[in-house]
């Protein structure tokens, strides 16, 4: 107990999110539940949002904990340093808006599900927040399990449709997956440490070989990425995501992924202290990969939450780009280069919680008020529901990385960080920067496209189904949380060169990174590595807002006398909504450019007249995409496991005496074993 | 505060400038295909008429419509005031720097491709989805290039790019120069809308791509994307002139000095003038998806351009 007053939050925080979630289950009624679950999460994300401000400013850890629980393992040992307040840091920002808008988005459900969903939600939060605070081995896994079981059973709520249930369980299989490979690598760790709080994981770290250092990166890399979502690892994101309710998406892909980053960078620079290069550059190919695959088949999505979720996989390959980078710097021992890759991929960690949750938060709003997640059935919405599109639109602008908005700020520092590695002279850096940069544009240039059609199709034009055309603007619970995101995102992007000074706080410490030489006092300028190169976001709004002012003063008389009428359309009598582009149609030319990777299949059927074949009835045509590459990978995976389980199946005989046998014959094994050894 | 009116000024001459640019292209053209075409000066009336007339919007169209024009006008001038043209600004050099040009203009087409999805016409969205998939593809392109120029200088902030290469005069003839600027003029042709990727004077539905998006906006509006497309262009060619040519540009605010950059630059944009005209007279148009194999080719040479680099250090 460094501090008097921070403990106080840290209770604050664990009632809160303990409370909402007891209350949300004692609650009479659904309308009860509700709002209690909600109150429970607001209270515990602000009091955790104090603690992460408090550490972050002060720089010093906050010690507690309950020893005696669980002692023979360790007990629950909190100790949040900055690393860990950066993150809890995230995990409140999107928990009180989340939260907020789970309140009014399940408005109009009355059944008892709500209970069991407000109790998840404040275990899903309190599991993430513990994860950041964890000091020991065992209280991250603890965290790290409420959290992975709170949001497969949050993910079920809306069972019942047997996607879901898929989806669920390749969520609970690949978050286990995981879960086997973070054992290993933290006993690993703690077998020569002595001990399980992370400082003794650090002094393990130390005494093992580099082969066993190798070892556990290699573990983490899986573990950790399964969690986050990189490519191969990513299959049951596109899956679970949409399934959820869509406030549970913000939280799951805005944050609960994130915890994957934080685990990767917990383990990586602060436990095994960074400076191996290969291991920057085995995640700079993988987050190259997963930002391309992830972009490319978002763009052949039509259901917007999916849409949404394979963006999760190209933002978490855009943070590991910058975080891989700048392992290799700090291998060749560029401390102060690497300072900015790190503190790059800890921005864009934080940046992509802010968008990600907004846009979520906005498909949910649409997919409320027009009960489908299909694109194709949407349209017109920027009239019928003005807020949420201009917030939603923020949310676009921003993950497509343009400027002045936050995305840019963190993509514009990966990209600085990925100039400095080719300043080192190796060939194989030669060879690898310059494809990790053009990887990185196209995703970027892609990204742009893809939330052109996501946000022209969604909101733009006339309303393609009736269900969009019925469309109300959403309840103003869900509004005032996204604008929370919204005016996030805008601070962050126009605050940019503030908010790089508290992320070299969280990083300080870390891996023998002293910050002190790159800790600058904050102008309006964001720095490239070496203070080489500058670009101010401010200025750039600034200037960008006085010339379309004076551009909106030469129109304004011309605008005022505008006359209304219909689209041209080359003389034909009514504009329909048929006549609009499609999601299909904009997304065509780029299926064709990359065909070779989508391996699309088409089915098109045109049944003719019988009397002439120049006279056609009707034409269908079907268009799929499928990541082929899954099935590459997993189908031998599940086909082993089956056969596995089928061969286990015979020790099952059923009979009581075959089953006693077994226990004598495994007692005197275990007796023979200790004998021998 | 003498930098900053020098920097408004820089930014005004190329907003007025850039509309000649696109004028002097077209007529070198007509004379190439032996017409007499217009003057040069002819589409700064072809502005003040448009100017003159009235709006007319969709009753389909929301707000979005009516800001993209002033999002795209805007980026550009924006872009305009970071790009060293007559001389190269010192202290504004901080303001944006290469990553920061291409993404303002990526912003003004992303606003400019939404605007086309937003009448619900189906021209709208065929341009629109065209304009971003040629947009998305030459991205890689551009990064490149700007890695190529940054790794010689060292920084992506266009100033001090300038600034090395006319230090260093050996550096421009190095791989990275020699292959980088036709992967950024191939980039900049297709970024604008010129042949072989688009044709600019043409709006047959079935070969166009910026036309077709912009094909609801009319009067002061109308002038406005034109405008704002005249000086992206006009910008992407100075850029290719100044950042690998940098000879003659000012590095001083005295009187000598920014009329020899004046004069070099006009230099400069006629020559490549001249270039994009023979260029536009010599090749057809593309067919849509044979563009993102010129793509790839500027894309290997930008590849080529930082990979040698790094490799011959």
């Amino acid at each position: 107990m460094t501090t008097r007053g921070v403990p106080l939050a840290l209770a604050v925080a664990t009632a809160g999110y303990l409370a909402g979630a007891v209350a949300a289950l004692l609650a009479r009624s659904s309308r009860g539940a509700r709002w209690a679950a909600a109150a429970g999460a607001s209270l515990g994300s602000l009091a955790a949002l104090v603690l992460a401000v408090q550490v972050l400013v002060t720089g010093a850890p906050v010690d507690a904990g309950i020893p005696g629980l669980l002692a023979v393992a360790g007990g629950v040992v909190v100790r949040l340093d900055g690393l860990g307040a950066f993150f809890l840091a995230i995990v409140s920002i999107i928990g009180l808006p989340a939260a907020v808008y789970g309140a009014g988005y399940s408005a109009d459900e009355t059944t008892g599900h709500l209970r069991s969903l407000g109790f998840m939600l404040n275990m899903f939060l309190f599991g993430m927040s513990l994860v950041t605070c964890a000091g020991n081995v065992l209280t991250f896994v603890l965290g790290w399990e409420v959290m992975s079981l709170a949001s497969y059973f949050l993910v079920m709520v809306e069972t019942g449709d047997p996607e879901t249930q898929s989806a669920g369980l390749w969520y609970i299989a690949m978050t286990h997956f995981g879960l086997v490979l973070l054992l290993p690598m933290f006993f690993l760790l703690s077998s020569s440490g002595g001990g399980a709080s992370f400082a003794d994981l650090r002094l393990g770290a130390g005494m093992l070989t580099p082969a066993m250092r190798n070892v556990v990166f290699i573990l983490a890399v899986l573990a950790f990425g399964s969690k986050a979502g990189v490519v191969p690892l990513h299959v049951w994101l596109p899956r679970a995501h949409p399934a959820a309710p869509s406030h549970v998406s913000a939280l799951m892909s805005g944050v609960m992924i994130k915890l994957g980053i934080y685990g990767l960078v917990r383990v990586t620079l602060d436990v095994l202290g960074g400076g191996v290069v290969w291991w920057g550059g085995l995640l700079l190919a993988v987050g190259s990969v997963s930002a391309l695959l992830g972009v490319l088949y978002a763009l052949m999505e039509h259901d917007l939450k999916r849409l949404l979720a394979y963006h999760s996989v190209e933002n978490i390959g855009i943070i590991l780009i910058g975080f891989g980078a700048a392992l290799v710097l700090d291998g060749y021992g560029l401390r102060s280069a690497a300072l900015v890759g790190f503190a790059a991929s800890l921005f864009h960690t934080l940046n992509h919680a802010c968008f990600k949750a907004l846009l979520f938060l906005g498909a949910g709003s649409v997919l409320r008020q027009t009960h489908t997640r299909n694109m194709e059935q949407m349209g017109g919405l920027i009239t019928r529901m003005p807020q949420t599109a201009l917030l939603f639109l923020v949310g676009a602008v921003a993950i497509a990385a343009l400027p002045p908005l936050n995305g840019f700020a963190s993509e514009w520092m990966v990209f600085q960080t990925l100039l400095a590695g080719a300043q080192i002279p190796r060939p194989e850096l030669a060879v690898g920067i310059p494809m990790a940069v053009g990887m990185l544009a196209l995703t970027s240039g892609l990204a742009a496209a893809c939330f052109v059609k996501a946000f022209g199709v969604t909101f733009l034009a006339m309303p393609r189904s009736e269900r969009a055309a019925q469309a109300r603007e959403a309840p103003l619970s869900m509004r005032a949380a996204m604008a929370l995101l919204a005016s996030a995102c805008v601070v962050l992007g126009l605050g940019a060169s503030m908010t790089v000074p508290v992320l070299y706080r969280a990083l300080e410490g870390l891996g023998g990174v002293s910050p002190a030489a790159a800790a600058a006092t904050p102008g309006l300028w964001v720095e490239g590595a070496g203070r080489l190169a500058y670009v101010s976001p401010p200025l750039l709004a600034a200037s960008l807002a006085v010339v379309v002012f004076l551009g909106w003063l030469a129109v304004r008389r011309a605008l005022g006398r505008a006359r209304l009428t219909d689209t041209w359309g080359c003389g034909r009598i009514g504009q329909t909504p048929r006549m609009e582009y499609t999601a299909s149609a904009f997304a065509e030319p780029l299926r064709r450019v990359f065909a070779e990777l989508y391996r699309p299949a088409e089915d098109l059927t045109v049944s003719t007249h019988p009397e002439s074949r120049y006279f056609i009835r009707s034409i269908t045509y079907t268009s799929e995409v499928h990541p082929w590459f899954e099935a590459v990978i997993y189908d031998p995976i599940i086909g082993g496991v089956r056969r596995a389980s089928t061969e286990v199946r015979r020790l099952q005989g059923g009979s009581a005496h075959l089953y006693l046998l077994y226990v004598v014959a495994a007692l005197l094994g275990a007796l023979g074993w200790v004998w021998w050894s | 505060m003498a930098e900053l009116s020098a920097v408004v000024a820089q930014t005004l001459l190329a907003v007025m400038l850039a509309p000649g640019l696109v004028g002097l292209i077209r007529w070198i053209k007509a004379r190439l295909q032996s017409r007499r075409g217009a003057p040069p000066w002819q589409i700064y009336f072809e502005l003040r008429k448009l100017f003159a007339k009235e709006i007319v919007i969709s009753r389909t169209a929301s707000w979005l419509f009516r800001a993209a024009p002033l999002i795209v006008f805007g980026t550009s001038v924006v872009v305009a005031s970071l790009v060293p043209l007559v001389f190269i600004p010192v202290a504004f050099d901080r303001t944006g720097d290469l990553f920061a040009a291409v993404y303002l203009l990526l912003l003004g087409t992303f606003f400019l491709a939404l605007a086309g999805l937003d009448t619900g016409s189906a021209f709208g969205g065929m341009g629109s989805s065209r304009e971003m998939t040629v947009v998305a593809l030459t991205e890689p392109t551009v990064a490149l290039s700007i890695f190529a120029l940054a790794l010689t200088a060292g920084s992506t902030n266009l100033g001090v790019i300038a600034t090395r290469t006319l230090a260093d005069p050996g550096m421009a003839l190095g791989p990275a120069h020699v292959l980088g600027f036709p992967a950024l003029f191939i980039v900049a042709l297709a970024e604008s809308g010129r042949l072989p990727i688009d044709n600019p004077s043409t709006h047959l539905e079935l070969t166009m791509i910026h036309e077709a998006m912009v094909l609801e906006y009319s009067g002061p509006y109308l002038a406005l994307i034109e405008w704002a497309s005249a000086l992206k262009f006009f910008l992407l060619l100075a850029l290719a002139a100044n950042l690998f040519v940098p000879w003659g540009i000012a590095q001083s605010l005295a009187p000598l000095d920014l009329l020899a950059g004046f004069a070099a630059l006009t230099v400069k944009m006629a020559i490549l003038a001249v270039a994009v005209a023979v260029l536009e007279t010599r090749v057809a148009k593309l067919r849509l998806f044979r563009v993102p194999e010129l793509l790839s080719a500027s894309f290997v040479l930008a590849l080529l351009a930082v990979m040698s680099t790094m490799f011959v250090r």
